[in-house]
């Protein structure tokens, strides 16, 4: 069963880090790929770049509207995601809790629509 | 997989002979896994142009052989270079040497000792200290003698993903001990029961209703009931071996007429039964009542005889839901489980009505394992349905629907909402 984790951080608290800092978060959330690469549960992920280069698109009556920065001016933004391929929703959730964003802001775990369905019920 | 290509049928017959020989010359289950899918790729490129050799199991085995060979020596090399002599736990002390002469070994064992090879792989990729998803991917590439690449596809994850957790279930194997033996007498019981659910989950799996990327996807129904089929053979006085066989062809038969050409899933009760195979259903239905005649009856016959007792109605509405329930009652006694309870709730409501049906699911409103998923949900949707709760059933399936996980149980579960809702606008 696949989940996405979606990873959130307040951009703003991760700039004020000290740069040891910081490269000590990416190499914990490295530490852990590594680790779903060898058990066969890493599917992919990227980080993103910040917020403040996103664009919001929306098509109204035909005409794109394009507008900069990110819709919701939320303090906490997604700035990557993963997706894990695993055999139960709380192994999901371990391994959300290990990513080092949840234990400053947050993570979400959010199973992908699979595109198996048994025999619909009678 | 699709393809009808003879050379690809019999490479997968030929695949478990061949490993099942390797592993018994030279033990290291690990390493002759890796050499016997190099020489079916080598295969598969070769006979499509030079034609299927005369001795096609000797073939392999003599590329299987000069592979690990290969394999063994730089192996070895490298371990010489870090001093490290720490032996595989599935390597058998005075093993033969691979590359001593594998042209002697060219003329395989023939039918009997192929088939039991077969069975101990399979109770060796299915063992109990892998995960059940791993035990999947390596019986299809071991046993079944898919590629890497073509069970990455089936599981719609990326090569890679797929390469690295067959490799760390062979690890775990061997470290595990395991060796390639059939099981003690004793254990038998415990880890047969292991191999059918395997094959139960692989069925499942490849039991898809869908258009899409997953038409794509190989016939995972097929090769569960290929094997399904060795061990029953194998094994014929097993009784839930043949129930697990007899459940996969009745449902397999009713693979035409379960989604329409939109993809879309078709229920039970609205399914053209005129396209269901019947030579499916026949088979299945004259094994299920075979073996419950003769062995002690368990829970993949029950499941087989409910699923042959819908079969033989010509219609829906001729269906006989007293023998059905009959058959859950049993089987809630024997394997009792919360979607056994939810399965019984509906054929009660066929047998006393709706409102008894219904009755029933309140039993399950505090169920854990039920909890936040769809099913239980969706039954409460299909019961007030035929109470005549239109409203009522309508917010029951889009609730069920926005706990699914599947992207076809929720188009379905959608559509019936909103048919129930009302006329839509156009």
């Amino acid at each position: 069963m696949k989940y996405m984790l979606l990873i959130y951080q307040n951009p703003a608290a991760f700039q004020e880090l000290p740069e040891a800092g910081r490269q000590a978060l990416m190499d914990e959330a490295g530490a852990i790929v590594s680790e779903l690469i060898e058990t066969g549960e890493w599917v992919g992920g990227e980080g993103l770049a910040d917020p403040a280069t996103a664009r919001t698109v929306r098509v109204r009556e035909g005409v794109p509207a394009v507008t900069d920065g990110p819709y919701a001016e939320a303090k906490e933004q997604i700035v990557g995601y993963c997706v894990v391929d695993c055999e139960t929703p709380e192994r999901a959730v371990e391994i959300a809790a290990r990513w080092p964003d949840a234990r400053l802001w947050g993570m979400e775990v959010r199973p992908m629509l699979s595109p198996d369905g048994l025999e619909a019920p009678m | 997989m699709s393809s009808g290509d003879p050379a690809e049928g019999l490479l997968r017959e030929l695949t478990p002979q061949v490993l099942g020989a390797l592993v018994r010359r030279y033990g290291n289950f690990a390493a002759c896994e890796d050499a016997v899918q190099e020489a079916l790729i080598a295969a598969a490129a070769q006979w499509p142009r030079q034609g299927i050799p005369s001795r096609p199991a000797g073939w392999l085995l003599t590329v299987a052989s000069r592979r690990l060979a290969d394999q063994l020596r730089s192996d070895e090399a490298r371990r010489r270079r870090e001093e490290n002599f720490a032996r595989d736990g599935l390597d058998r002390p005075g093993a033969a040497q691979p590359g001593d002469s594998p042209a002697a070994a060219a003329g395989l064992p023939g039918g009997e000792t192929g088939g039991d090879d077969t069975l101990t792989l399979l109770f060796l990729c299915c063992h109990p200290e892998l995960t059940p998803a791993s035990q999947i991917a390596l019986t299809l590439r071991a046993v079944a003698g898919l590629s890497t690449a073509e069970i990455a596809r089936a599981f719609l994850v990326p090569e890679a993903t797929m390469a690295q957790r067959i490799s760390r279930a062979k690890q775990r194997i061997a470290a595990a001990g395991a060796r390639f033996d059939p099981p003690p007498p004793g254990e038998l019981p415990r880890r047969l029961q292991v191999v059918l659910h395997v094959l139960y989950l692989m069925f499942n799996e490849g039991y898809a209703a869908t258009s899409g990327p997953a038409a794509v996807r190989p016939e995972l129904t097929g090769e569960a009931i290929r094997l399904a089929r060795i061990v029953h053979r194998s094994l014929p006085a097993e009784g839930e071996a043949a129930g697990l066989l007899a459940l996969m062809l009745l449902t397999e038969a009713r693979r035409p007429a379960r989604t329409r050409p939109d993809g879309a899933l078709v229920p039970l009760a609205e399914q053209d039964r005129s396209a269901w195979d019947r030579a499916l259903i026949k088979e299945g239905t004259a094994l299920v009542t075979a073996t419950l005649a003769a062995a002690p009856v368990g829970p993949y016959q029950l499941q087989a005889a409910i699923a042959a007792v819908h079969a033989e109605a010509a219609q829906a509405s001729q269906t006989d839901w007293r023998q059905i329930l009959a058959l859950y009652n049993l089987l809630s006694t024997l394997s009792p489980s919360p979607v056994v309870s939810l399965n019984r709730a509906v054929a009660v409501a066929m047998v006393r009505g709706p409102a008894a049906g219904l009755a029933e699911l309140a039993a399950l409103d505090g169920n854990d394992q039920l909890a936040g998923q769809h099913r239980l949900a969706a039954v409460r949707a299909h019961l007030l349905e035929l109470a005549g709760d239109a409203s009522g059933a309508a917010d029951q399936y889009r609730l069920a629907a926005r706990r699914v996980v599947s992207a076809p149980e929720r188009r379905h579960l959608l559509d019936r909402a909103a048919r129930l809702s009302g006329p839509s606008p156009d």
